[in-house]
């Protein structure tokens, strides 16, 4: 190319992230959530479609790389963000959220909503939830692990790639995990099991691509990952495996803010956010499970999907007073 | 030589350019500092033992990488210089390159289907009888993958250098009959030696910086770098005050680094040329044909596996789809037009740079005003790449916010951190060429009264105008794998592909990933291709 041509090229482009151009007449809401749920595959579009159906007013998502990240826009943005709405944070974050000081407690109808051992707070709603669970590969894996004890004691040979604590919301979820069923010696179950573990990935998605490429046998992943393969790939090849201890919870939740410009918008768009117009579209898109009752059945590929009789969670407080210790004994039991 | 009007502009010029970048990381520094002050939760001391162990590590992987890279790339280099026509050269040295311009993760997926433990390397093992498969997770991994980087790379910048070794050398060292070995000792290898610290200390600062690679090969928490503490501080713990001491203590480590560095390089320059055509005519032996052949086949092997690997996966992608969306295309635009801005603005920077330096250099001599001055235009197109642009960018995100719309400026300063960041790869490229251009037309362009504009197009552009696209298409490359500047603004508007690419690989598209992975690296060979135009045919070395 010339560079004359390349310029022009360069010149036009910049021209176009500038148009963005938005109908002025309407009031719009701001909803801060993470990329992959606007993602054109994502509830994003769907869930803009149907809430502007009926709210007279324009839905502007506003991504960010994932629910730390967007936690951390706001403590940056302060008093003046723009957001009215933050989707995406999960309870493993609803303890700093809270700290911030920007949310507001949410008044809306929580009757709909369902999630496994409860969750009510005040400020924050669910909007869908995922169990955590050890996704193999049937080629390679004819026993999978039963249990995290069975993980933790099994063939150091037949490794599993999982994400650090220290950058990774499911990498601190397995920490937890661990501390659940663990609790004082989770430092020794770790450095048992740390020879299986391949690599500690810095993001989820660095893991599953390992593991989809076939390096790792194992991943820590969702119960709901196996059924993206198997309605996307048409493929029952990655399973999760189902541990007798239970399986550590993910609930993802939305909060308004104090200073929302639309806090009318805000309070519509939660209470939305728990109808069915908005819970059918999870499973297939955002593939997590619903968090209120949803209108259509849930496709048959998540009747397969591993049932969890144990729930684990800890709370937020919990959580929050002592991830710095406990990530602090991983990293010693680790790095041995 | 330049006339005591031009020395003064290009002085002052320079010195904008330095109060322009210092101005920039401060208005990032600042803010953030303020912005936070108190506000964290949770303090810890930021010198503890683990930050102790992290740097001990840090130190380790960084020197051993950089030594295993420049060592390695000293026979590539030797041998690609010396064997000039043969098929697949042009590519093979375009492909250099390449491996900077695809984001950590792409690379280290594409090297691990060669080295990982279902990956080429142990099939054939296994196959010819090896019982154990060969694991790389731990520091050999990582010094695997970050000479996989920075192999070429220091080829790459030293191979430029040797052939911009004057013909007359060549024509000499003809007539003298000397021997491979004498030519290498007398002509090569200072040429090496003059880009030798200068590609070491970039290769060492590329790899103290090492954030993905470590994390995905280092097989565990013991494998951290600084710079995964600074990111660490500013995730979970959102502690900036913590990154930016860490980012500061990152900054003199390795800035120690480089002055010792430094004080190893030769630096003596060519000597004077009429510019003539090079021709290599040093007697060719089997045995040296064989060293050389060698040399270059491990080289490419080593390069082209991985990057074959990625090719083959991206074409098993629905590449045929991918490229009939638009998000594609816009993300391609975007890429390409904030590479472009951010490319030019850094060339422009180095160019600056590069000429205040070498105008200031005579004064360097009796002032030590004008020695500092020189110090510091090399330290700040160095150490800028050390400032994490997490902190830039979140930084400046403070600073700009309430005043504008952030978003609307998100390009901006995408471009603007991609053009620091580049810096100082570019002026690797075109400070050595400066040096040399003004060497051989200053006192001709003083004696004729050619200076100012007339200069700079009559004389000055024709000169540099190759090695000036040759930075530009490395700037570009370099800023198209970036995701570290893009990471906080990206989403609406400013998807590049490797923003793209990331989000696809976040919801289990690992195809498409695959497929945007193939994309970028033709968009990156194709760079380096058009980096190589404008050049005549019989000066072209690649």
């Amino acid at each position: 190319m010339r560079p004359i041509t390349l310029f022009t090229a360069a010149v036009l482009s910049i021209a176009m992230f500038a148009g963005t151009a938005r109908a002025a007449d309407k009031p719009v809401l701001t909803v801060y959530t993470y990329d992959s749920f606007t993602a054109d595959w994502g509830p994003g579009p769907k869930v803009k479609a149907a809430f502007e159906k009926t709210c007279g007013c324009t839905l502007e998502w506003v991504g960010a790389e994932d629910g730390v990240a967007l936690l951390n826009r706001l403590r940056l943005e302060g008093q003046s963000s723009k957001a009215d709405v933050v989707l995406g944070l999960d309870t493993n974050l609803v303890a700093a959220a809270k700290k911030t000081g920007l949310f507001a407690p949410v008044d809306i109808d929580r009757k709909a909503i369902d999630v496994p051992g409860g969750f009510s707070d005040p400020d924050f709603v669910p909007f869908d939830y995922g169990y955590f669970a050890v996704v193999y590969d049937s080629k390679t894996i004819k026993n999978p692990p039963k249990s995290m004890k069975e993980l933790v004691d099994g063939d150091p040979d037949t490794k599993i790639a999982i994400e650090d604590p220290r950058t990774s919301t499911p990498g601190l979820s397995l920490l937890l995990w661990m501390k659940k069923i663990y609790g004082d010696d989770a430092g020794k179950a770790w450095s048992k099991l740390s020879r299986r573990v391949l690599t500690v990935s810095p993001s989820w998605s660095d893991a599953y691509g390992l593991f989809t490429k076939g390096e790792v046998p194992m991943v820590l992943s969702y119960t709901t990952s196996p059924m993206y393969h198997m309605m996307e790939d048409h493929t029952d090849r990655y399973r999760a495996a189902h541990f007798s201890e239970g399986h550590y919870m993910q609930i993802e939740v939305a909060g308004m803010l104090k200073n929302a410009a639309q806090p009318k918008l805000a309070e519509a768009f939660l209470q939305f956010m728990v109808s069915p117009a908005f819970q059918d579209v999870i499973p297939t898109t955002n593939w997590m499970l619903p968090a209120a009752h949803m209108d259509k059945p849930i496709p048959t590929a998540f009747e397969k999907r591993v049932k969890v009789e144990k729930p684990l969670l800890y709370d937020p407080q919990t959580v929050a007073e002592h991830r710095k210790a406990w990530i602090d004994e991983w990293l010693a039991a680790m790095s041995k | 030589m330049l006339t005591n009007g031009e020395r003064r502009r290009w002085i002052v010029g320079g010195g904008l350019a330095l109060a322009l970048m210092a101005a920039l990381v401060l208005a990032a520094v600042v803010p953030l500092l303020v912005a936070t002050a108190g506000g964290a939760e949770a303090r810890s001391a930021t010198f503890d033992t683990y930050i102790w162990r992290v740097t001990r590590f840090t130190l380790l992987q960084a020197g051993l990488s950089t030594l295993l890279s420049v060592a390695l790339a000293i026979p590539v280099t030797s041998a690609l210089a010396r064997r000039r026509r043969f098929f697949g050269r042009e590519w093979l040295v375009r492909l250099l390159a390449v491996p900077l311009g695809l984001p950590q993760i792409v690379a280290t997926l594409g090297l691990l289907a060669v080295w990982g433990r279902q990956g080429l390397v142990n099939e054939a093992l296994l196959a010819a009888g090896a019982g154990y498969p060969v694991s790389i997770y731990g520091l050999p991994g990582i010094l695997l993958a970050h000479v996989f980087f920075n192999m070429p790379l220091a080829a790459r910048l030293m191979l430029f250098e040797v052939e911009r070794t004057p013909g007359e050398y060549w024509a000499l060292a003809g007539q003298l009959s000397m021997r491979r070995s004498a030519v290498f000792r007398l002509i090569e290898w200072p040429a090496i030696a003059r880009v030798l610290p200068g590609a070491a200390g970039l290769v060492f600062m590329l790899c103290a910086t090492s954030f993905t690679i470590v994390l995905l090969i280092g097989g565990g928490p013991g494998a951290t770098t600084i710079e995964v503490a600074i990111y660490q501080a500013l995730r979970f713990d959102f502690d900036p005050p913590r990154a930016v001491v860490l980012g500061l203590f990152q900054i003199v480590l390795t800035g120690l680094v480089l002055v010792a560095l430094k004080c190893l390089g030769g630096r003596a320059e060519h000597g004077g040329t009429s510019g003539r055509a090079v021709r290599r005519q040093e007697p060719d032996t089997a045995l040296a044909r064989t060293a050389d052949g060698t040399a270059i086949a491990l080289g490419a092997a080593f390069l082209l596996a991985p990057m074959a690997a990625i090719a083959v996966d991206g074409l098993r992608a629905d590449l045929l789809r991918l490229l009939g969306e638009g998000a594609v295309w816009r993300a391609i635009g975007t890429s390409l037009a904030i590479a472009f801005v951010a490319g030019c603005l850094g060339v422009l920077l180095a160019l600056v740079l590069a000429a205040a330096r070498h105008a200031a250099l005579p004064l360097a001599m009796r002032h030590a005003s004008a020695r500092a001055f020189c110090a510091s235009t090399g330290a700040a197109s160095s150490l800028i790449l050390l400032v994490p642009p997490i902190v830039l960018g979140a930084g400046w995100f403070v600073a700009l916010h309430g005043v504008t719309d952030v978003f609307a400026l998100a390009p901006v300063v995408v471009v603007i951190i991609n053009a620091m960041m580049a810096l100082p790869f570019v002026v690797r490229v075109v400070e050595p060429a400066l040096a040399s251009h003004r060497a051989r037309t200053g006192r001709l362009a003083l004696s004729l009264g050619i200076s100012g504009w007339r200069r700079m197009r009559l004389v000055d552009w024709p000169g540099l105008r190759r090695p000036l696209f040759v930075a530009l298409a490395f700037a570009m490359a370099l800023s198209l794998g970036d995701l570290g500047a893009i990471a906080l603004f990206g989403g609406q508007g400013t998807t590049t592909l490797p923003y793209l690419l990331l989000q696809r690989m976040g919801s289990y598209r690992t195809a498409d990933a695959s497929g945007l992975a193939l994309l970028l690296a033709i968009v990156c060979l194709a760079l380096m291709t058009a980096g190589s135009l404008g050049t005549r045919e019989e000066e072209r070395p690649w």
